[in-house]
């Protein structure tokens, strides 16, 4: 038999939590729903009884209102999502390392040392993740690599972000023509098959620079964003809050700008995040296939490329670079799923 | 059904069409294709002249678009750059065996054990398989393939080195001794780059099957099934599994068709002389009519089978047909 309806796993642990943190001394909060007239308290899953004691809790300690903005809400909802704040501070690490890899590596990243030429990982003399064919350290070559990456992937986050946000919008709000036109744009580009083709533009176009590479990139990644801008889009340029904006006599820049995207800005915000993560991971492959980031410039796949070699006879030269991408890349769709949670609770997909 | 069929084929036509001016705009176009040629000082203004000749090189551009039409059409793809004598179906017609023959085992695989873990992902909600089925699936889609195959190369090279254990070949298509096609020898030969192939596919399976069960199971005709007394067993494979099966074959159908030009990756590293390793050498050379062929080729299968995958949902599903 199923069990169906008893409750079970996460969704029963919240409950006890809930009701946990409930008892405490604190005064709980109540917040202003989001049509600014009803009172919810700022803990989910209402329970008469539980809502009935809450109040009771709240008439002892004098009335207290605290408004709460849907940032707030957002804010509250991510910060539970253990998995996603693990991942968070994880990212965190590795980026910030990343980022400072100048201050902290141990080496540089181009420094031959023949002497300690396939060195296997040790604490001895800090070659961590060891050392390549002419003495180089591999942990000094990854933090520079994550680097490298995170100067790709931001780009490219960025870029996509920008070109898919303003299609989908000036589609989705002019409607007509225009929409079409950028609706079958937008469909032709999702056909392409996307690894071959940024193959072909790196080859034919040259390749090597860093930003040639992110732009190739973010000219493929804009197309789920255009679609999912468009169709929040579509649907709230019909509300009468828009409408009223048009009566006082907004301009359509004002109107997009103020009065629309920002209701758009979490799809926005949890697309940007997996797109970081999937520009690192084509990045990667580009690089290694030798048509992305080209040697002396430190990637992580062209780390892999580098030690492919030799893997036979010096695993850690392939097996170190990897799992960094695979940890950062992992951290990025465990705080996605979060964000989504956290940001966009109508399409929240049962809680996995 | 048939005018449904038809209506379909006849809207793929022009998606063909503009796909092959796609890859040909770009490809030609942009890419001089005798750019790297004229950088070698043994290239003779002679040989420039009769490629141009051959190629046409020198007519304006929708000339030059209409002569590679006619060459795919009626000659066999055309000849690459430097050998008039050659055909490029030659090539082609050795690799595509190949690269079928990978991915339809790794996706036959895949779809397999990926509609088991997610059918019983579903049945099971919030369990410990749950938990562990989903974990493996973010874990499948931060993968970077290419790096799995390596992994899997050299836990296996590894394993032979050091212990004399010969389970899987870690490249080539068979052992040099051997030519089989069909025989445990190529199976051998097949078992990494399948495997590498289908993490990700039954990442991506199993997550689908799980959200499109959980769906069906909590509709209201299964709980109706439930209420009249069924078994368990057949509530969820009769009634359920079957309704949750339709949005599987429309996913797999275009994963299908996106292999074909997609497993580049993968072949590249296993040498498996397939699609990927014919494609990635022809870009080295920057010989742009291969590369065009190619492209026209994986183009041509991801619009077979997105057709496929409309016309199989139309019949699975006869509501479709009616809007």
């Amino acid at each position: 038999m199923t069990d169906v309806g008893k409750p079970r796993g996460r969704a029963h642990d919240a409950l006890v939590t809930d009701a946990a943190e409930r008892s405490g001394s604190e005064p709980p909060t109540i917040a202003v729903g989001p049509d600014g007239a009803t009172l919810i308290p700022a803990t989910p899953a209402t329970e008469g009884a539980v809502a009935e004691d809450q109040l009771a809790i709240v008439h002892e300690h004098g009335l207290e209102l605290k408004s709460r903005s849907q940032w707030a809400y957002a804010r509250k909802r991510f910060l539970r999502h253990r998995l996603a704040m693990a991942s968070l501070i994880v990212l965190i690490l590795i980026l910030g390392a990343g980022l400072l890899a100048g201050f902290i590596a141990p080496y540089s990243f181009d420094e031959i040392d023949l002497e300690n030429s396939l060195k296997a990982p040790s604490l001895a003399d800090n070659h961590f993740f060891g050392t390549d064919f002419t003495g180089r350290d591999y942990f000094s070559r990854i933090l520079y690599g994550i680097q490298t990456s995170e100067r790709v992937a931001f780009l490219v986050a960025l870029l996509s972000t920008v070109i898919g946000t303003t299609i989908g919008a000036i589609a989705g709000y002019y409607g007509g023509w225009s929409d079409n036109i950028l609706m079958r744009l937008t469909d032709l580009v999702l056909t392409l098959p996307g690894l071959a083709v940024l193959l072909t533009a790196a080859a034919f176009l040259g390749n090597g620079s860093q930003y040639r590479v992110a732009v190739i990139l973010a000219l493929l990644f804009w197309t789920q964003l255009a679609r999912i801008v468009r169709g929040s889009f579509l649907s709230l340029r019909e509300k009468e809050y828009v409408e009223a904006a048009k009566a006082v006599g907004s301009g359509d820049l004002r109107i997009i700008m103020r009065h629309i995207l920002p209701n758009v800005v979490g799809p926005i915000v949890v697309n940007a995040t997996l797109i970081v993560g999937i520009a690192i991971l084509t990045e990667a492959a580009l690089s290694f296939l030798g048509f992305g980031i080209q040697p002396p410039t430190p990637a992580l796949g062209v780390l892999i490329r580098d030690g492919q070699e030799l893997q036979d006879i010096a695993w850690w030269l392939v097996v170190f670079p990897g799992a960094t991408i695979v940890l950062i890349v992992l951290c990025i769709n465990f705080i996605g799923d979060g964000l989504r949670d956290a940001l966009d609770p109508t399409q929240r997909r049962t809680r996995t | 059904m048939v005018t449904y069929i038809i209506r379909r084929v006849l809207y793929s036509i022009p998606v063909l069409f503009a796909a092959s001016v796609l890859i040909f705009a770009s490809v030609t176009v942009v890419g001089d294709p005798l750019a790297e040629l004229k950088q070698n000082p043994l290239f003779s203004k002679v040989t420039e002249k009769r490629i141009i000749e051959r190629k046409h090189l020198d007519d304006p551009i929708p000339v030059q678009y209409a002569y590679w039409v006619k060459d795919v059409v009626t000659n066999q793809f055309g000849t690459p750059l430097l050998q008039p004598g050659d055909r490029i179906w030659n090539d082609l017609k050795r690799v595509i065996p190949h690269t079928l023959q990978l991915v339809i085992l790794s996706e036959l695989i895949a779809l397999l054990v990926g509609i088991g873990i997610g059918v019983y992902s579903a049945i099971r909600q919030y369990s410990v398989f749950d938990y562990a089925a989903t974990t493996f699936s973010f874990l499948g889609f931060s993968l970077p393939v290419f790096w799995l195959a390596l992994m899997l190369q050299i836990v296996f090279t590894n394993a032979f080195l050091k212990w004399d254990v010969r389970i899987f070949y870690t490249s080539g298509l068979n052992s040099s001794d051997q030519t089989c096609t069909f025989c445990v020898d190529r199976l051998q030969h097949l078992a990494l780059p399948a495997m590498t192939l289908t993490v990700l596919s039954i990442a991506q399976y199993s997550r689908f099957m799980r959200a499109s069960m959980l769906e069906v199971i909590n509709s209201d005709y299964v709980r109706t099934a439930r209420a009249k007394g069924l078994p368990e067993e057949t509530v969820t494979l009769r009634h359920a599994l079957r309704n949750a099966l339709i949005p599987i074959v429309t996913v797999s159908a275009l994963t299908f068709g996106g292999l074909i030009g997609g497993a580049v990756i993968t072949e590249t590293i296993f040498q498996l002389d397939g699609m990927g390793p014919y494609f990635i050498n022809n870009l080295l050379s920057q010989d742009v009519y291969p590369v065009m062929a190619w492209l026209m080729i994986t183009a041509t299968a991801v619009i077979l089978f997105n057709l496929l995958a409309d016309v199989l949902y139309a019949y699975i599903d006869p509501r479709i047909r009616y809007d």
